[in-house]
């Protein structure tokens, strides 16, 4: 075992003829550590960040050496889901029920500016304008596509918020946490969150203003005010 | 077919009198097309005038009279194409025949505008939506349906600022979310099933034996999620065994919107928009796009920007394809260490990338009439180095541990992609159709900018397997290293840039279509001008979809394992194949 300082907690004196073979640590520390070193992505790419994520894993910037080079295609076998590029209404039902599949730990990471928040098609009739409207995101990296250094930024600011956790607070080892799951989006009209259908049908149901241009400018144009 | 009319005196009117009249509005060509005699005039055009290659198909919402339906045929022996139109009254319901049986090319074109514009082709074999899904409210691309997000017509949008207080897209919609739905709608209500009609076309896949017993196959869905499928591509897959009997591919997963956002833009807005088409090559897509809008400008790049042009462009065919072989033998099932041998000279080349134009990957390049920027100091023998040692070392390192690689041959070699005849007539471009014998390369057949300056050979294999699709790239790896070369010793000094930058263009009305060979195929902008700010039409003809059109017809018959490969071969990349 190395000699870590991150490990070792200090307080406790370990003689100098031990200290290469002896570590005295919480089990949270211990737990952290080795989750931390060893983040299996979800081999999932979207769109052209995908490509800059790619180039991280190759060998120039080398994400194993943060135990990350590891990709699974499998959701069943990874922790941290990068979600790399444009979020379409399309796609996105996939997206949850990968999510869904994906044990406990599971980390999400928004990659670039489409997965934050749309990005440059945030307009596009077909573009979730983020994917943090349907899974929970932990860390958010900018940029079109983000380098693969900014990546890896964001890589190391997952790993301080993994560092962050208690063993014994973690939802993960609650009762019933694994059986928390996101409800998949439907694809009708328009894409429909379950979670939201009362509030849909409210508002669909709601008279088109008189005067108002035909029924589907309506929704694009009426104002935030009328809807309060 | 010795004597073959030129596309400049041939007269589609005095050939078809009373059902041809040319297309004399100011700035556009062709001819106008009876719709009655559409199927008529298409296969003179293809049998009797040799025009057999169908570039693209598309359509235009000329709001509010009437809708249009462009067509652009080539010769594959070369020169200028055609372009012909039907031109419907913009009444539902609206209905054009299909050509699907002239040219099996524009199945999946027509699919588009059918799901786009609304536009309903009769005796079309497999007519559903295709980018978007099926139960999607309206077609999207018509100047009367408005997204959820709808500011207004045309950019630059007034302030998000208005006294001085933020406004964010969500505010104005009424779901305050990227939303819109019918009125009255009930989302409890629905019932349709959206996949119903996929499956419907893959039934026909069931067989009886002569007991009367119904076999059912197996339909595996590769995707959206597939390590295999390059991006969120999926393909319904019917098989009997191992073999695949039917191939539906399905597509849209990434469709971003691009002509709907592109039909917003300025015209140089839509410049970095083209960058994340085909994200690997963004220095060629924004050639094409620059081609087709300085053809309508009637501006012509200096000398110096020319040839950066084409060095960048060549640079980016070779990390491309480099990629591509590296990405092959993952598919191959040789697991990512090839991969990293080929993005090794792809860092170096977007280390050029990065210090011309500041980014690695999204470069926005061009400009009307040029190049943004210079080369900095110190770059030119960059590429130059590059150029004369390490991609030729690489060329030949692939070369001496792939193309006799015992494993490979036996699983590359007399595995057909597609033969040359069918090539064509699946309107299929790009290295796909020049390893099944078709000498077909834009940079030859139509010169654009300098390339016919430049002394080198269309890269041609005959068998059309995969093999010869492996070989292809690595000899169009070479043939751009013999560009580059020339291309660095003739460079002149110079401005890189005609006249002064400018944010807003004037580009007159018109039509226009600038085509470039791209590294996955013909990429083509269609482009129709009012003489405002914005394009009224803003057409993509991406290689990656129209390549992909003939998917079904090169599996069936072949093993599963075989169409991750071709998959491989064809060489999609879904921001521009689903736009
Ligand atoms: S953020 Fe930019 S690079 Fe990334 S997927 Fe979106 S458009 Fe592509």
């Amino acid at each position: 075992m190395t000699d870590n300082k991150e490990l070792n907690s200090p307080g406790y004196e370990i003689p100098d003829d031990l200290a290469h073979a002896v570590s005295i640590t919480t089990i949270d520390r211990l737990y952290n550590w080795g989750r931390r070193s060893s983040v299996w992505p979800l081999m999932f790419g979207l769109a052209c960040c995908a490509i800059e994520m790619i180039a991280a894993q190759a060998s120039r910037y080398d994400l194993a050496r943060f135990g990350m080079e590891v990709m699974r295609p499998s959701p069943r076998q990874s922790d941290l889901m990068i979600v790399a590029g444009t979020v379409t209404k399309k796609m996105v039902p996939s997206i949850v029920r990968l999510y869904n599949q994906m044990p406990e730990p599971k980390y999400v990471m928004a990659m670039g500016a489409c997965a934050s928040g749309g990005g440059p098609f945030k307009e596009g009739y077909n573009v979730v304008a983020g994917v943090d409207k349907f899974i929970p995101v932990d860390v958010y990296v900018p940029g079109c596509p983000p380098t693969p250094q900014a990546l890896i930024a964001g890589l190391i600011k997952l790993q301080e918020k993994i560092d962050k956790q208690s063993i014994r607070k973690v939802r993960w080892y609650r009762k019933g946490a694994d059986t928390v799951q996101i409800p998949v989006p439907v694809l009708g009209p328009d894409i429909m969150d379950p979670r939201r259908y009362d509030e849909i049908k409210r508002l669909a149901s709601r008279a088109v203003p008189a005067g108002e241009k035909p029924a589907e400018a309506v929704e694009a144009t009426s104002s935030p005010a009328e809807e309060a | 077919m010795a004597t073959l009319v030129h596309t400049e005196t041939l007269d589609l009117a005095a050939r078809f009198p009373g059902a041809v009249t040319a297309d004399t509005r100011p700035g556009y060509s062709g001819w106008i097309v009876n719709k009655e005699n559409l199927v008529e005039v298409a296969t003179t055009l293809r049998d009797e005038f040799g025009f057999d290659l169908l570039s693209h198909v598309t359509g235009v919402d000329y709001f509010p009279d009437k809708m249009e339906v462009v067509y652009n045929a080539y010769r594959t022996t070369g020169g200028p194409g055609i372009f012909f139109k039907v031109q419907v009254p913009r009444v539902d319901p609206i209905e054009v025949p299909s050509v699907t049986p002239i040219w099996p090319g524009a199945e999946f074109q027509e699919r588009e505008i059918f799901d786009l514009y609304g536009i309903k082709f009769t005796n079309h074999p497999d007519l559903r939506r295709i980018l978007m899904w099926e139960g999607f409210d309206g077609h999207p691309l018509r100047k009367d349906w408005h997204e959820p997000f709808y500011e207004e017509d045309n950019k630059p949008f007034k302030s998000r600022w208005p006294d001085g207080k933020f406004l964010s897209a969500e505010d104005k919609n009424p779901y305050k979310d990227n939303l819109r739905f019918p009125q009255g709608f009930d989302p409890e209500k629905i019932t349709f099933d959206g996949e119903a009609a996929l499956y419907g076309a893959l039934a026909k896949y069931q067989t009886t034996d002569k007991n009367g017993l119904k076999t059912d196959h197996v339909i595996v869905n590769m995707g959206p999620q597939h390590p295999s499928t390059h991006g969120v591509f999926r393909a319904a897959v019917v098989l009997d065994g191992e073999t695949v009997i039917g191939l539906k591919p399905v597509m849209g997963y990434l469709h971003r919107n691009h002509e709907k956002i592109g039909e917003r833009n300025t015209f140089l807005q839509n410049m970095p928009f083209t960058d994340r088409l085909d994200y690997f090559n963004s220095m060629s897509n924004n050639w094409g796009y620059s081609l087709a809008v300085e053809k309508l400008m009637g501006v012509k790049p200096p000398e110096r920007a020319e040839y950066l042009r084409v060095i960048m462009a060549e640079l980016s065919r070779i990390q491309n394809h480099l990629i591509l072989i590296g990405m092959l033998l993952n598919d191959l099932g040789t697991f990512f260490t090839p991969a990293l041998y080929a993005f090794e000279e792809r860092e170096l080349i977007l280390d050029i990338f990065e210090a011309t134009s500041g980014t690695r990957m999204m470069c926005n390049y061009h400009r009307f009439g040029g190049v943004a920027r210079d080369l900095p100091a110190g770059v030119f023998e960059k590429i130059r180095d590059l150029v004369e040692d390490r991609i030729p070392r690489k060329a030949d390192e692939f070369d001496r541990f792939l193309t006799e690689n015992e494993v490979l041959v036996s699983r590359m070699k007399g595995v057909k992609v597609i033969n040359g005849e069918d090539a064509i007539n699946y309107s299929i471009t790009g290295p796909v159709l020049r390893a099944a014998g078709i000498p077909y390369d834009v940079r030859r057949a139509q010169p654009y900018g300098i390339y016919d300056r430049f002394d080198f050979d269309v890269a041609l294999r005959h068998n059309g397997d995969l093999y010869d699709n492996y070989l292809i790239r690595l000899d169009e790896i070479r043939q751009s290293v013999r560009i580059l070369q020339q291309a660095l010793k003739q460079m002149p000094e110079g401005p890189v840039m005609t006249g002064k930058p400018q944010y807003q263009v004037r580009v007159p009305a018109g039509e226009s279509y600038g085509r470039i060979e791209a590294p996955k195929g013909e990429l083509g902008f269609y482009i129709i001008s009012t003489g405002k700010p914005n394009p009224w039409r803003y057409h993509v003809r991406a290689p990656s979809f129209i390549n992909i059109t003939a998917l079904e017809k090169m599996c069936v018959g072949q093993k599963i394992a075989d169409f991750v490969a071709i998959l491989g071969v064809i060489d999609i990349v879904l921001g521009e194949l689903d736009r």
